[in-house]
């Protein structure tokens, strides 16, 4: 996660580590099917150009895969996790199916807005730190209440939890702003 | 005690890393399978187990390998679907976060079965975390030599890789997860040809469940006949079920097939009954596509015999009174739940997930949630509810790939067992409203 503080302001190309990383997840497919990729890059991409595909990482990515812009489009806009447009400095994506509303997620989803004082689903707090996202069956059905921020679950939410947790990454990002 | 054979070592501190694996067993069917069978005795042995499929259909496993074409010259695929995304279920997830050894262990051994020298982990994009843990997994692998070239000096190949996926239930489909795995929208493909013919980059490929795969483990271990010996005549071995809902204990268990309900729900070493001392309402055995069960067929059938874990016994019954094992996500409601806003839940997530390639599915889930909506917040009338039972005879059978199937049953079965509960939205619309969290209590109806 800090890391896509750090670069927020990013945008590509990749550094030469990272594209070592990418050369690496390509050679993963046989010769020509470069395209098998595109999922692991786009993620990989999201990450380190600010937390979203602008159509400028896009074509990049498309470029790197030597592939069409349109293919890249095409992908990006039919899985749920990829963001589109710009986002908080955290996403907090609640898990809303029947399962973890069987345990209460629509009281929590409730709580974080009126925490972040946004009125929908999707808006982002007026300080630009939190977006609140809501997500179908994320696999922790058993461990409900829960969200995911980044690559991270929290699980068993209580509002009291969520207190915790948007302390938590406030101070993360406070001390990312510091270090740099 | 149940025995257990995927779980066993759960325990172990440090079994996810490959020294404490390896100490208690781990890599012994690549050892056995590599040094002392051919391939084609792996794929009988796995045959005679009697395996089932644990992703959701159970379709016999050996029978599956059986089918797998094998044209000279060309590469043949085993693609592990670790996409789980059916609600209820997070068993996959257990298995590969806490035994990635295990996985991949499975993988290889089936890989040589299928002859197949490279191998996928198709794993859904929001697993990102459990990607890693397999991937160190992975390299610990290659690292003893258990992955590579020549592994064990038997001559035989195999590279394994991970791929995650992007936040789409329906690439869960077998051939809608082919679709992405080749870096394409996942819209399922018509079939045939199946996969066995014309699967990953249109080579022969089989498509198997994570815990499909790991069971393979155990199987090729202590052999087939002592595998049949567990669970029932028609559902060898064990199986993970994931536990959720309104009980005191979720989790993952692993059972012996053929456990009354009974016992898995209110047993100690299972869920240990209903959270906060309710009562039982309702019951989905195998994941939200299967169809829900009343409070008087869980525990027994409509005949009333008892209801075991078992695939032969929770479909007792048909859909009429029936249901399935499905993925063994258990999905457990208490007397405060409601099922029209549950219905409702469930229909918002199939509409959510159509990849929208046919009409009946795109259109018809959209219908199914825009009408429940209505219902739930007291703003349907009657014929709404024959409207659903329309639409669904719509969907069903004319589709692709069976997610319009999947969001068509559920909402059938919760109108067979539960339409005063619908009936009762509609005389009842201001208190509608107030249920709608299903925190209150539930009103003076004959449920
Ligand atoms: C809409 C839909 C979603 C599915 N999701 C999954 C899934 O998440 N995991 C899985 O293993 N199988 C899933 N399946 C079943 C697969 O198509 C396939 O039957 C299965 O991976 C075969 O593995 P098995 O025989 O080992 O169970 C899904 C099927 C459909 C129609
Ligand atoms: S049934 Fe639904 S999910 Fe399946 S292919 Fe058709 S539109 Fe897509
Ligand atoms: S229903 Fe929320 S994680 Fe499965």
């Amino acid at each position: 996660m800090i890391s896509t503080l750090e670069t927020q302001a990013k945008r590509p190309p990749f550094s030469p580590e990272k594209l070592t990383e990418v050369q690496g997840v390509i050679k993963q497919f046989p010769e020509g099917k470069q395209k098998s990729a595109i999922l692991r890059v786009l993620h990989i991409a999201e990450e380190e150009f600010g937390g979203w595909l602008s159509p400028e990482t896009m074509d990049y990515v498309a470029e790197l895969l030597d592939i069409q812009s349109i293919e890249v489009y095409e992908v990006a806009t039919f899985y749920t996790m990829f963001n589109l447009k710009p986002t908080g400095k955290f996403v907090f994506e609640v898990c809303r199916t029947g399962p973890c509303m069987l345990v209460g997620s629509d009281e929590i989803i409730d709580y974080i807005k009126s925490k972040l004082g946004i009125s929908a689903v999707g808006e982002t707090s007026a300080d630009g730190m939190f977006t609140l996202k809501t997500a179908e069956c994320l696999g922790a059905c058993g461990y409900g209440p829960m969200l995911q921020c980044g690559k991270v679950y929290h699980e068993h939410l209580t509002p009291a939890k969520v207190d915790e947790l948007m302390d938590h990454y406030r101070a993360k990002y406070s001390s990312s702003i510091n270090q740099n | 005690m149940g025995r257990k054979l995927l779980l066993e070592h759960i325990d172990v501190s440090g079994i996810e890393t490959y020294d404490v694996y390896r100490n208690h067993g781990g890599y012994k069917s690549v050892e056995k399978a590599l040094k002392t069978m051919s391939a084609q005795e792996v794929v009988e042995e796995v045959q005679k187990s009697a395996l089932r499929g644990r992703g959701g259909a159970g379709f016999p496993t050996g029978m599956k390998w059986s089918f797998l074409a094998k044209p000279e010259g060309v590469p043949r695929y085993l693609v592990c679907n670790a996409d789980e995304s059916e609600p209820g279920t997070f068993k996959d997830r257990f298995l590969m976060e806490k035994l990635p050894h295990l996985m991949v262990e499975g993988m290889i051994t089936s890989s040589y079965a299928l002859g197949a020298n490279t191998a996928y982990i198709y794993i859904r994009g929001e697993y990102m975390f459990v990607l890693d843990i397999l991937e160190k997994a992975i390299a610990e692998a290659y690292a003893k030599g258990w992955l590579g070239k020549n592994i064990l000096g038997s001559g035989y190949d195999l590279d394994l890789h991970v791929a995650p996926g992007g936040g789409a239930y329906i690439c869960g489909e077998e051939t809608a997860l082919l679709e992405s795995l080749e870096g394409k929208r996942g819209n399922p493909r018509m079939k045939p040809p199946f996969p066995a013919v014309k699967g990953l980059y249109g080579c022969p490929t089989v498509v198997n469940n994570v815990e499909s795969i790991c069971a393979v483990v155990p199987i090729i271990n202590i052999g087939a006949d002592e595998y049949l010996k567990i669970g029932t005549e028609k559902s060898s071995g064990t199986k993970l079920i994931s536990a959720c809902g309104n009980i005191a204990r979720p989790g993952v268990y692993e059972i012996e097939l053929g456990l009354s309900v009974e016992d898995f729900i209110y047993g100690d070493e299972w869920c240990r009954g209903i959270a906060n001392g309710k009562k039982l309402k309702a019951l989905i055995p195998g994941g939200s596509s299967v169809p829900i069960l009343p409070a008087h067929l869980i525990t027994s059938t409509a005949a009333g015999e008892r209801r075991y874990m078992s695939y032969e016994s929770l479909s007792d019954g048909g859909f009429a009174s029936g249901s399935m094992l499905g993925s063994g996500g258990f999905i457990v409601f208490d007397e405060d739940q409601c099922i029209v806003r549950n219905t409702w839940n469930f229909a918002r997530f199939y509409a959510h997930e159509s990849c929208g390639q046919c009409s009946p599915c795109r259109e018809g889930t959209s219908w199914m949630e825009k009408v429940l909506h209505r219902l739930e917040t007291g703003k349907g009338n009657m014929r709404d509810i024959d409207l659903l039972a329309e639409i669904n005879k719509k969907i069903e059978g004319n589709t692709i790939c069976p997610l319009g199937d999947a969001a068509a049953w559920p909402v059938a079965a919760a109108i067979r067992h539960f339409r005063e509960e619908f009936e009762w939205h509609v005389t009842h619309p201001n208190d509608a409203i107030t249920r709608n969290y299903g925190m209150l209590k539930t009103p003076s109806i004959t449920l």
